[in-house]
């Protein structure tokens, strides 16, 4: 154009450099340039902000008001509903930010044309992920602070003193959040349209928190219920993170009186790998009905 | 960093070659043998009416879609195996987008900017594609107009040999227009190679070195806007009024045609009813080669459509 001839010595038609080598940008430079855009996206979008990432604060400060002064338990053994209910809110967050997070916008994007655009660049596709994971992996951790201060300063939840025990909590929170994440990227395939992600995708994460022990005890849902629930990564991960934030004894009311962190790593895991699997299968950078 | 040496074919020939290009759906032939040359420097337009196949036969040249048949060369390279260094090189204006719109237009083309090896300066675009004012605006509340520079704006900043516009000013007004044109204009001073797709003909006409009009998937008519057709298309009408019926003839030889009327059917005055001799215009010709009307029966029935270019070329009896 006009007002950028001139502007560097190599406009013009012959241009095109025809020996020597073109160096792209670097795939994880652009990366966290991806991470900055996402960033920003997501804090702009206001149904983004209070169904992923203020929803479990708002639930913590709901719950934990209504059945203040409340014990989670049975009669033998007991904890105050706050202490019961963080756990849960934490696998909820985890699960908000990084499966429904990525399982909406990418199923928006896919629509709207942004990943069809940005195919049209050079950005490399794992530059792209790059970004989602930057993006999962900030909205996850500010999340769950902010959970964490929250539970403390305002509803006395007790923040476990060994180191054991946050080294549990971050295992489970890195596989929870790499797993979540991987099967939000697989399960954007499947909302038709853009606009109907939100109504396809919030169900499946609502009744998860209804029978994973989130809103529930776990010890008194139905067994068959457990039983469902025992397929799915969330009742996993609010069952590790009980195992963090609860004292030792409250294990009795775990199915088979124990934390079952095997069990925990390997559900997570499963779910990792098949999320990977059908993700790379299935990912499309356009619509389906697009050429 | 990914270090890439373009082929050395890249910067010889010519930017873009098609032969034999044919992709169908279900039963639908959409491009059905297309053979196209696009040269490096040139403003190229494929115009047709809509559904002549003009998206897909660019998306298979942007490297979106896969072709049945044919071969392909984008800036010596296949598209449907090109990578980021070929991406590098060109530069996409998609049909319709609404996308990132919660971002502003000064965050997108910066964004974009950096995918680049050698990016425009993301200011200057703005500038050059009349956005300053917009610069802080989101996506999401710019007009149609605004959004399509946007769009452009995003196409160039890479600073692209080959510049892809699927239907650039649909939906636009015509001042909206004029000034995309300007735009588009400015960017072939650049040495920007561009291909254009449009179905407006006044478009084509205004802005490309050369036309290819599709129809139906096929190459319809190739050549400079205002050789469309070639000299056959361009023999002249005379109407006239014969039994209180109109009837029309084209002819090489419209005055033998005149005098012999003139002697049959001239009333006492010596005036022949209803004669008039035109000359198709453009907009003619081209809806005669897209097989929306046959200029006879256009000139016959009703008077052309409003977006007819001046029929400058009519001769007024
Ligand atoms: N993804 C698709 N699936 C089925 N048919 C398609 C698809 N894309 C285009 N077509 C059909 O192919 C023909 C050409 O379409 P298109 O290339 O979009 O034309 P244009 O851009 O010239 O309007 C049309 O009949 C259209 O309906
Ligand atoms: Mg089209």
């Amino acid at each position: 154009m006009s007002t950028t001839a001139g502007a560097s010595p190599t406009t013009g038609a012959g241009r095109t450099p025809t020996s020597g080598a073109v160096r792209l940008p670097g795939t994880l430079r652009l990366g966290l340039d991806r991470t900055g855009v996402e960033l920003r996206a997501f804090f702009r979008e206001r149904d983004a902000v209070i169904f992923i990432f203020t929803y479990p604060l708002i639930m913590m400060a709901i719950f934990a008001t209504v059945f203040a002064g409340q014990d989670q338990g049975t009669a033998d053994a007991s904890v105050p509903f706050a202490q019961y209910f963080l756990p849960g809110m934490i696998a909820t967050g985890v699960m908000l930010t990084s499966f429904q997070s990525l399982a909406i916008s990418i199923a928006v994007e896919r629509d709207d044309g942004t990943l069809k655009r940005l195919r049209a660049t050079p950005l490399p596709a794992s530059s792209y992920f790059y970004g989602k994971i930057g993006l999962v992996l900030i909205t996850t951790v500010v999340q769950i602070s902010l959970l964490l201060v929250l539970a403390t300063t305002a509803y006395d939840v007790p923040m476990p003193d060994d180191a054991a025990a946050w080294g549990t909590f971050a295992w489970v929170f890195v596989l929870g959040t790499a797993t979540g994440a991987v099967c939000g990227v697989a399960f954007s395939s499947v909302p038709r349209s853009g606009k109907s992600a939100t109504a396809v995708v919030t169900p499946v994460v609502l009744v998860l928190q209804f029978i994973s022990g989130v809103f529930f005890a776990f010890f008194a849902l139905p067994s068959w219920m457990q039983t469902i629930a025992s397929l799915f990564p969330l009742k996993w991960m609010a069952q590790g993170m009980r195992s963090v934030f609860l004292p030792d004894e409250a294990k009795v009311f775990e199915v088979g009186e124990s934390w079952q962190h095997g069990a925990t790593a390997a559900v997570l895991v499963a779910w990792l790998v098949v999320g990977l699997v059908v993700g790379v299968r299935v990912f499309r950078w356009r619509r389906r009905d697009d050429g | 960093m990914d270090i890439t040496t373009p082929p050395a074919s890249a910067a010889h020939g010519p930017a873009i070659q098609v032969s034999g290009l044919r992709k169908r759906y279900g039963t639908k032939q959409a491009v059905d043998g297309l053979d196209l040359q696009v040269e490096r420097g040139e403003i190229f337009a494929v115009l047709g009416p809509n559904g002549a196949g003009k998206t897909t036969t660019v998306e298979i040249l942007e490297g979106f879609r896969n072709r049945d048949a044919g071969e392909v060369s984008v800036l010596g390279a296949d598209p449907a195996t090109a990578g980021r260094a070929w991406r590098s090189r060109i530069g996409v204006v998609l049909q319709d987008s609404r996308d990132q719109a919660e971002l502003t237009v000064a965050e997108m083309v910066k964004h974009f900017a950096t995918f680049y090896p050698r990016p425009r300066d993301p200011d200057e675009v703005i500038d050059a594609t009349g956005l300053r004012e917009k610069a802080s605006t989101r996506a999401r509340q710019l007009s149609g107009g605004q959004r399509r520079r946007l769009d452009v704006a995003l196409g160039i900043v890479g600073r692209p040999e080959l510049l892809f516009l699927d239907e650039p000013t649909t939906g636009f007004d015509p001042q909206a227009r004029r000034s995309f044109w300007e735009l588009v204009e400015s960017l072939r001073h650049d040495g920007t190679t561009i291909l254009l797709t449009t179905h407006y003909l006044d478009e084509a006409a205004h802005l490309a070195d050369r036309v290819a009009v599709v129809r139906d998937g096929t190459l319809a008519a190739l050549g400079a806007p205002d050789a469309l057709g070639g000299p056959d298309a361009r023999r002249p009408v005379v109407h006239w009024v014969e039994d209180g019926e109109p009837r029309a003839e084209r002819t090489a030889r419209p005055t033998a045609l005149v005098t012999s009327l003139a002697a049959r059917l001239a009333g006492p005055d010596g005036e022949l009813p209803g004669l008039r001799v035109v000359r198709p215009s453009l907009e003619e010709v081209y809806l005669d080669l897209i097989g929306a009307a046959s200029p006879v029966d256009a000139r016959a029935e009703e008077p052309a459509p409003a977006a007819a270019r001046p029929t400058h070329e009519e001769i007024a009896r």
